[in-house]
């Protein structure tokens, strides 16, 4: 083993090392994060666990196409960077059926990738150029913005090097063997190139291995910052969906306990419930599931797109309430590391973040619901906040104020009086 | 012919025991555009000789505008009553025009030791389609173009897409579906505590985007199964001034104006 080698191998191990460390840092810190929530019981079982999941991952199916052939790619980098040596895997396969696999898997690669750069220059423009409206609205200002173009960058970048690596190969393969691998698009590029000095064509190849393998690296650590995670935690958090039917809100024991005793002086309120907490006033309060949707969240505003009160130009935005979620976490986690494990900063979502506009102008309708791919609820946060505004702040408009006065003392949103309940029969013969 | 409405506590007081209970609900009784439904669904009750109830001024609120605002204590008042009155007269099957109603019964009040048997009147008036007890004479509504707008309480909340429309294919009348409809349907404007106050600042209302979207296909009759809706999509369609081409219609009263009830 040359001393060249050795040292690609060093550098190979410090660099995979080194992101790894980095990346687990912040998913550890997510996962710290999602536990601030409060405790959920969600009862299903496996089997509609696993079915929630899978209806997602098959809804996209290339997804389990792309991940075979990924893994596959993530096995050769591996093994070329911890021997030094390169094309393992084929060599290994050489002269067995294997060999036709692998060239297949390539080839399957090799093809995606072009699709891939072609979708992506579509998606840049589309977000660009076209100004398709759900990419054009003002949470997507600033960070949001680049996040979604640096994703698009990487994935640019990171096929270029692919194929920088597979036609210098392929070039170089051919002027040793008289033909290349059988890889159809980067055996048409290392033609194109194979009159090169096998100098630059080792150049081209190395620079394209390192290259790749950097952009693999360079994506696991941005991952976890960026909204992208959703590709991840989709998987959990499809595994996690909420049974009951969407029209359904959960019961406060609590209060149900509170009333119960007014209405019968004889009910004893269990000492467990403790304090009432009404609603949610910051990311504590919600549910760890509710933290979890905030992070598998990649900001696509199909959401917003189908929620009523945003299409007639009302404040809210479900899609703003998932990223505000995953703000504040953020700058909490944030705030803890500089300042220790009790800092506070009389900051809270209720308000600081989400404005009670844009809280007042929810219609419960579902929609946004109905179109998160998902399965996140943006609603279930909305309904929390709205609780603790109206029971904790006891701010409402005052429209609802007399709703709640009529209902307490008429037993009607209206100011009729509950023995006119039957007037309506007069009009029936 | 005469029609009665049986109170739930006259009945009991008698040691009969209805087979269903009618859950008003607060619009279908105060509401003047919404009692027409009511009316018309207690018709349709009367005519096919089926043994109900109403709970007359034990009804309360069901606490869906409180809880959904966000004011659970109002909630819970409303329901825990509601959920005794039932209880003690031991009911075990319920049905109700409004959407909103039937959600809360059906989902939210088990939590709380209310356990019933509810269906939304579209369901109860497919049933009676299907098993043929309901028949609905053609001729009124024939060659009438009608368009369905999904309540969201129903559809998206609880599923029922196929129920109204059912009950608007029995008319013998053409029904044509807007472009956002069933899962896609745009809400009203008045759910979630909504219906009692004005929408929050913004370019337009609510019903009056849902209201273009329905006259889109140029309908005679907007047919809807929520008296919210009812309110919200009368008051589009008169913004439009189109009242006196396009009827807002609950699904209840198509049936009882079919058969001159």
């Amino acid at each position: 083993m040359s001393f060249l080698t050795i040292i690609q191998i060093l550098l190979f191990i410090t660099l995979v090392g080194a992101s790894f460390f980095v990346a687990f840092r912040k998913f550890k810190e997510i996962y710290d994060n999602i536990n601030m929530g409060k405790p959920e019981q969600i009862d299903t079982t496996l089997g509609f666990r696993l079915k929630s999941m899978f209806l997602i991952a098959f809804g996209q199916k290339k997804m389990f196409k792309l991940t075979f052939a990924t893994q596959i790619e993530l096995i050769e980098i591996f093994i070329d960077g911890l021997t030094g040596k390169h094309r393992i895997l084929y060599h290994a396969f050489e002269g067995s059926f294997l060999e036709s696999l692998y060239v297949f898997v390539i080839n399957f690669i090799e093809i995606l990738s072009l699709l891939t750069f072609i979708v992506t220059i579509i998606f840049i423009l589309r977000r660009t150029t076209f100004k398709v409206a759900r990419f054009q609205m003002p949470e997507l200002k600033g960070w949001p913005w680049r996040d979604a173009l640096n994703i698009l960058a990487f994935e640019l970048t990171l096929i270029t090097f692919i194929f920088m690596m597979n036609s210098g190969d392929s070039a170089l393969h051919m002027k040793e063997h008289g033909e290349g691998y059988g890889f159809i698009l980067s055996g048409f590029l290392g033609n194109m190139i194979s009159s090169f000095p096998n100098g630059l064509l080792h150049f081209i190849e190395k620079t394209g291995w390192w290259g790749h393998l950097c952009m693999v690296m360079v994506f696991l650590v941005y991952l976890p910052y960026s909204k992208h995670l959703h590709i991840l935690l989709a998987f959990p958090n499809t595994f996690f969906t909420r049974p009951e039917p969407k029209g359904e809100m959960r019961n406060m024991t609590a209060i149900e306990h509170e009333v119960k005793s007014m209405l019968d002086p004889s009910f004893v309120v269990p000492a467990t419930d403790g304090e009432i907490k009404f609603g949610a006033k910051d990311v504590y309060d919600l549910s760890w599931k509710s933290l979890l949707d905030a992070y598998s969240c990649t900001e696509c505003g199909r959401c917003t797109a189908a929620c009523p009160a945003n299409q007639t130009g009302k404040k809210l935005s479900p899609r703003k309430i998932m990223m505000d979620t995953r703000d504040r976490m953020e700058d909490i986690s944030k705030g803890k590391k500089e300042h220790g494990p009790d800092f506070a900063d009389n900051r809270n979502l209720l308000g600081d973040y989400v404005t009670k506009e844009e809280l007042r102008a929810c219609t419960t309708c579902n929609a946004c619901v109905e179109e998160c791919p998902v399965n996140i609820s943006p609603l279930n946060i909305i309904l929390e906040l709205r609780r603790n505004m109206i029971m904790d702040e006891a701010d409402s408009p005052a429209e609802w104020n007399t709703i709640f006065a009529n209902m307490e003392n008429n037993q009607a949103p209206w100011q009729f009086s509950p023995d006119d309940r039957l007037k309506w029969t007069e009009e029936l013969n | 012919m005469q029609y009665n409405v049986p109170v739930l506590s006259e009945l009991v007081a008698e040691g009969k025991t209805p087979d269903v209970v009618f859950w008003v609900g607060c619009a279908g009784s105060f509401d003047q555009r919404a009692q027409r439904v009511t009316v018309a669904f207690t018709k349709i009750l009367n005519r096919l000789q089926i043994n109900f109830a109403v709970l007359g001024t034990e009804e309360a609120c069901t606490g869906d505008p409180a809880r959904r605002a966000g004011n659970e204590f109002v909630f819970q008042m409303l329901a825990q009553q509601n959920i005794a009155a039932l209880n003690n007269y031991g009911v075990k099957k319920i049905v109700t025009t409004c959407p909103h109603c039937f959600n809360t019964l059906k989902n939210e009040y088990p939590a709380l030791g209310g356990n019933y048997e509810v269906v939304h009147h579209s369901t109860y008036l497919q049933q009676l389609i299907n098993e043929g007890k309901l028949k609905v004479e053609g001729g009124t509504f024939k060659g009438k173009k009608i368009t369905y707008h999904d309540s969201c309480y129903l559809g998206r909340a609880n599923d029922i897409y196929e129920a109204p429309r059912a009950v608007i294919e029995a008319l013998d009348a053409d029904l044509v579906e807007i472009k956002k409809c069933k899962t896609n349907g745009l809400c009203c404007g008045a759910g979630g505590g909504q219906m009692f106050k004005e929408d929050e600042p913004g370019k337009k209302r609510i019903n009056i985007e849902r209201t273009e979207q329905l006259m889109e296909v140029n309908p005679d009759v907007i047919a809807v199964a929520c008296p919210f809706c009812n309110t919200m999509i009368t008051d589009g369609v008169k913004n439009e001034n189109k009242q006196d081409t396009i009827k807002v219609v609950d699904i209840a009263e198509l049936i009882a104006q079919a058969n001159s009830y």
